[in-house]
Order: structure tokens, then C-alpha cells, then sequence
């Protein structure tokens, strides 16, 4: 098993070349640069674009300049960002840490929702109770979640119940500290729930048809015939074997930590790693892009390898050589 | 096949799902028929107007059968707030003339499936900022909306067959190769490349051809995931019966993989595709919605959405929301067959 993840992680290696190696080309691919903008002002001299094209770098050859950051990269210096003159490093920090609170949020939400209502489901097939849920569960996969974010937001803005996007108030350096958690808590509400009941629409649909599997399993019958009571029979024996696939399923969620929510930070203006994506590639932020593309590309794949190690610690017939 | 088709005939919400389907193509084809305005027609004087239904009952009380509008002027431009001019009324018309167009792209014709006469107004879902009827754009944006998912689908599946094929059948190095390729493009998270791509694409390109390279992008991130799913289904099928006898019977490697093996996952394909389109609807509206899709004026569900982006503009014309609302319906139509489908091709994937 630890020759496997060992060989998983070396692989890795390779793979990541290909993704910065993608990365850099794609980005290269656009019509002009960063200094696009600049060179069409009149007040801006020819002279100072060059200054400027010379002091990013961006006078050298391709493969010079990827040569160069892929050099830099290795010794965890990302560059600098040509807009925000800053670190790109300390700059993805902390959206960094902007999108995982959300990310966590809509996971906890997603998973204490789904759970319980697809075992619900699954244990009253065709009733009522079943086929709404599993109709509201239909309604929650098929809604883009920018659309379910507008009309949330919608809401907020009618009836002003809930701060409407952003991520602080804006006397938020001004509050005590567990005022401030509040503040920010609140401001999560609206895409933490849109992001966590769209992810468990998906999942419960899932949880039910594996729990409705496992239920027409012959062990279950036997232990019913046995005399067991309906509780411990779905909850000491189906559910845990139901809730299996739904391990590898957790896993890639958490490859999809950083990337999953992007179109709808920038719909609720929500300052994390997907409106800093989106504003860099407008402006053609070089570096920045880069960075996510291969930070993001490292969670997934991270994700997918721990899903895999998961999958194995939970069931036992799994077997890795 | 037929049984299959049986089966999907007998689930009942599949059938809902493919009707709906059916009613939403169907007004996206003969569009320039059934909207009372054309693409780009637009009436200043009544931007962000809120819709307008024919009545039946006037204001003195008189029910009219025919039904009639109100003409309607506007009264504070900076509220947005029109009054009505209970005097004129304009009867609704069926099979007027109104702009011309081409019916299914050939034969020129005038007629509209309703309207009224000028200066009176039907705007069954509002107006936007510029005064074009969000119903007629709605129904010209399906054009794009629909078109989309089936033509990623189409490029992603051949391709994504024909490399996990050949992948799968050869295995071996040639295998090892293919999918390091295929594992690349996999290891970027989907919307961020999806977002790099198409803001890659120069900004004065025509509408039309925009929009055919919104579509080789979705393809280019959906074919990877696809071909390794082929990949992995080929690689147990190539131990049957059928590959060996077709082997020892001399057959080339490339016709084995085309007209034995492919076809066998048909199936796989078929389930893959009807999940595949809603994902590409999505993909595309979400695309369009930040302003990297479909650009004006070329309308696209997305993009109408992005114009109610703006709070204030949407607290005051909430029906700016309405697009959003025919995007779930189609993405749910397209689940409720594709789990039809499901159902009938494979029962061992049913999801209850």
C-alpha cells in the first residue's frame, strides 16, 4: 500500500511539468500581454514600456522565461503579480484561505444534509417524503449554481435579512474579535448554502441508490429474518456499506477544495481564489495564473490520490499491490 | 436497441423529460416565427419595462374576448416607472408581419406567430437596459443554449472513443503514453482552464465564430475524462470471445477496434452523452454569464442572465432572472432522460 501511494506521488512529478508545461502555453497563446493596455496610452512613452518589458521579463524568448519560472517555481518563489506588485505567493495565501473557509463550509453543509435525507429516502421508497425529496433533488443538480447564487442574493437585497456578498461588513476592523467571526460567518451564509445544497443534491441521489442497492442484498434479508430491528439493520449494517462509493466521491471533493467554487465567488464577490483567477486572466497577470492553474491542478490531483487511499482503508476487498 | 427503447418508453418521467426537451428545441428552431420581435430590435423609450400579458378586462370593467394590451409611456425615467394609457388599447394580433427573416434558414417570410400593431408593445417577459424583448431574446438564445450541448457531445464522443480505443486495445506502452496525455488535461480543474481558454480567444471575433470556439473548448476538457472511461471498458473487453475470433480470422487492428469492439460500448456512450449535455449547458451558460462566452449581441440564456448580474438593476426588473429559469428547465429535462436512459441501457447503474 505504501509502495502504492509512494508510486502515486512520484508520478505526480511528471504530471505537473505537463500541467505548468500546459499552463504556460495556454496563456502565451493570448494576443498580447500584460503591457497590451499600457502601450495603447499616449502618455506612456515607447522607452518606459520597454523599461517595463525588460523589468518583468517579458522581452526574453519563450522557453527562457518558462525555463526561468519553472526554476523559481522549485524554490517555491512564484514571481511577482504585474498588477498587485506583490508576491504571488503571499497573494494566493490569503484568497487561499478566503476559499477553503467557504469550500469547508459548503462540504459540512453538503454532507450533514445528504446523509440523513438519502437515508430517508431510500428507507421510504416511492412515498411522498421520497419523491419530493428526490424531485428537490433533481431541481438542486440541474441549477446553475451562479443562478441560484443571484436569486439567494435576490432575496437578500428584497428582504435584507442577510449582507448581500462580499465577505465583510464594512466596519469589520472595527468589531471585537468574536463579532468579527460572526460578521464573516453571516456573510457566508448565502454561497456556503448555495454551493453546499447544490453538492447535496448530487450526493444524496447518490446515498439513496446505493443505500437502495444494499438494502435488496441478501445479508440484509438475513439478519430482518434473524429478528433484528429495522434501526441497527440500516444503520449497523446498509448504511455502512452504502456510504462506500460515497468515500471516493469525498475524496475528489476535496480535490475540488479550491477550484469548485469560482464562478460563484465572483457572482457574490466572495474575495477568494476564483475572482483573483478571473481578474488575472482578464488582465492577462501572468504569474498569478499560472500559480492557480498549478495549484489547483496539484489539490485535484491530490484529491484524487486521496480518494483512492481512502477507497482502500474502507473496504477491505480493495487490494493495491 | 429496441428493447431498450421499449423500456425507456415505460418511464414515465423520461418521457416528461424528452417532451419538454422536444417543446424547447421546437421553439428554438422556428424562433424567428414565434417571437413577436427579432434578435436586435430594440425600443428605447422602454427599457426595462416590466412584462406585459394581454388582458381580457378593461379598466371601465367590460370583459373582450379578443385579447388587447395597453400602450404604455414612460413617466420617471430614473425609476423606471411607465403608466398606462388606458385609451389605446391594441387588440392581440395572430400571424402579423413584423421584420422580416428567413423561416429555417431558407424560405423569407414576414410572418410572426403574434404581435400588435405599432406603437403598442407585447413584452411578455420585459425589456432589457437597451428595450429588447427578453421573450424573443430568450427564444433566440435557446438557439445557442441547445445547439451547444449536442455539439460537444458530438466532437467530445467520437474522439474520446476512437483515443480510448486505441489506448485500451494496444495497452502496453502505447496505452502508457495516451494516458499521460489524457492525465494532464484531467488534472486541470474544469473551470479554471475553461477560463483560461476562452479568455485566450482575441476579442473581435465575429458572433458565429465565437460561438464554434466556445464549442471546441467544452470539447477539448470533456474528450480527456471520456476516453479514459472507453479506455478502461475496452481494456476488459479486448479478453472476449469476439476479439480473438475476430483476430483469427485475420481481420486489421483498426477494423477490429471500429466495427467490433467500439461498438460494444455504445451503451457506456449513450449514458456518458445524455450526462455530458447538461454539462456543457452549464459550462456554457456559466461562461457567458461572466462575459467570456457568447458576447452581445448574440444572445445565449447565459448571457441574458448577466445583464440581472448587477443587484440594483435586479432588485427593480426582477424578470431579468427569468432566462435562469429556462436554463434548469432544460439541464432537468436532459437529467430526467439521461436517467431514463440510464435505466433502460444498463439496470446495473440505476439510481433507484
Amino acid at each position: 500500500m505504501l509502495r502504492y501511494v509512494a508510486r502515486r506521488v512520484l508520478n505526480m512529478v511528471p504530471l505537473l511539468f505537463g500541467v505548468s508545461l500546459v499552463s504556460f502555453l495556454v496563456i502565451q497563446l493570448s494576443p498580447g500581454d500584460f503591457l497590451a493596455e499600457i502601450r495603447l496610452n499616449p502618455v506612456v512613452s515607447g522607452d518606459t514600456v520597454e523599461q517595463m518589458r525588460r523589468n518583468f521579463g517579458l522581452d526574453q524568448p519563450l522557453h527562457i522565461q518558462y525555463l526561468k519560472w519553472l526554476w523559481s517555481i522549485l524554490r517555491f518563489d512564484f514571481g511577482y503579480s504585474f498588477a498587485y506588485q506583490v508576491p504571488v505567493g503571499w497573494l494566493i495565501g490569503t484568497r487561499l484561505l478566503n476559499t477553503l473557509i467557504l469550500n469547508l463550509a459548503a462540504l459540512v453543509i453538503a454532507w450533514t444534509l445528504a446523509v440523513p435525507i438519502g437515508i430517508r429516502a431510500a428507507t421510504r421508497q416511492y412515498s411522498w417524503s421520497d419523491n419530493s425529496l428526490s424531485m428537490a433533488a433533481y431541481l438542486g443538480i440541474s441549477t446553475p449554481t451562479f443562478f441560484s447564487g443571484l436569486l439567494l442574493l435576490f432575496f437578500a437585497f428584497r428582504t435584507g435579512w442577510l449582507p448581500i456578498g462580499g465577505m465583510t461588513s464594512l466596519d469589520h476592523e472595527l468589531l471585537p474579535a468574536g463579532a468579527r467571526v460572526l460578521d464573516v460567518a453571516r456573510h457566508l451564509i448565502i454561497p456556503a448554502t448555495v454551493l453546499g445544497v447544490g453538492a447535496a443534491a448530487g450526493l444524496m441521489r447518490q446515498m439513496r441508490g446505493n443505500l437502495l442497492e444494499v438494502l435488496r442484498q441478501d445479508y440484509v434479508r438475513t439478519a430482518k429474518a434473524k429478528g433484528l430491528a429495522e434501526r441497527p439493520v440500516i444503520y449497523k449494517h446498509a448504511v455502512r456499506n452504502a456510504i462506500n462509493p460515497l468515500i471516493t466521491i469525498f475524496g475528489f471533493e476535496i480535490g475540488g477544495l479550491l477550484s469548485g467554487s469560482a464562478i460563484l465567488e465572483n457572482v457574490v464577490g466572495w474575495p477568494g481564489l476564483g475572482q483573483l483567477i478571473l481578474e488575472s486572466v482578464i488582465r492577462k497577470d501572468l504569474y498569478v495564473v499560472m500559480a492557480s492553474l498549478m495549484l489547483g491542478s496539484v489539490t485535484l490531483v491530490l484529491g484524487n490520490l486521496i480518494a483512492d487511499i481512502l477507497l482502500a482503508v474502507a473496504d477491505p476487498r480493495i487490494r493495491y499491490d | 436497441m429496441a428493447l431498450a427503447w421499449q423500456q425507456l418508453r415505460k418511464h414515465r418521467v423520461a418521457m416528461v423529460g424528452g417532451a419538454i426537451l422536444v417543446i424547447l428545441y421546437t421553439l428554438a428552431l422556428f424562433a424567428d416565427f414565434i417571437a413577436p420581435y427579432s434578435l436586435d430590435w430594440s425600443d428605447r423609450g422602454h427599457f426595462y419595462h416590466p412584462p406585459i400579458m394581454p388582458r381580457f378586462i378593461d379598466a371601465a370593467g367590460h370583459v373582450s374576448l379578443r385579447p388587447f394590451v395597453y400602450e404604455t409611456t414612460l413617466a420617471d425615467p430614473a425609476l423606471r416607472i411607465y403608466t398606462i394609457d388606458a385609451r389605446k388599447q391594441h387588440h392581440l394580433r395572430f400571424f402579423v408581419r413584423g421584420e422580416p427573416y428567413r423561416l429555417l434558414w431558407i424560405l423569407p417570410s414576414n410572418i410572426h406567430l403574434f404581435g400588435v400593431d405599432p406603437p403598442g408593445r407585447i413584452f411578455l417577459m420585459g425589456t432589457d437596459q437597451f428595450g429588447r424583448d427578453l421573450f424573443s431574446r430568450i427564444l433566440f438564445g435557446a438557439r445557442v443554449s441547445l445547439i451547444i450541448g449536442i455539439l460537444v457531445v458530438g466532437i467530445t464522443i467520437p474522439i474520446g472513443m476512437v483515443f480510448g480505443g486505441i489506448a485500451g486495445y494496444y495497452g502496453g506502452r502505447i496505452d502508457n503514453v495516451m494516458m499521460r496525455l489524457v492525465e494532464v488535461i484531467i488534472a486541470f480543474p474544469g473551470f479554471y482552464l475553461l477560463l483560461t481558454l476562452s479568455a485566450v480567444l482575441p476579442q473581435n471575433m465575429g458572433c458565429t465564430t465565437r460561438f464554434y470556439m466556445i464549442v471546441v473548448i467544452l470539447s477539448f476538457i470533456g474528450w480527456a475524462g471520456f476516453s479514459r472511461l472507453i479506455r478502461g471498458f475496452v481494456l476488459s473487453l479486448k479478453e472476449r470471445e469476439f476479439v480473438l475470433a475476430a483476430k483469427a480470422m485475420g481481420l486489421d487492428d483498426l477494423r477490429i477496434i471500429l466495427k467490433h469492439v467500439l461498438p460494444n460500448t455504445s451503451s457506456l456512450a449513450i449514458v456518458v452523452a445524455t450526462l455530458a449535455i447538461p454539462g456543457a449547458i452549464l459550462g456554457e451558460s456559466g461562461l457567458s454569464f461572466l462575459g467570456f462566452g457568447v458576447r452581445e449581441p448574440c444572445a445565449s440564456w447565459g448571457n441574458l442572465l448577466s445583464a440581472g448580474a448587477n443587484l440594483i438593476n435586479l432588485g427593480r426588473s426582477p424578470w431579468l432572472l427569468i432566462p435562469g429559469f429556462f436554463i434548469v428547465l432544460a439541464v432537468v429535462a436532459y437529467n430526467f432522460l439521461g436517467d431514463g436512459m440510464r435505466d433502460a441501457f444498463d439496470p446495473r447503474l440505476r439510481t433507484g
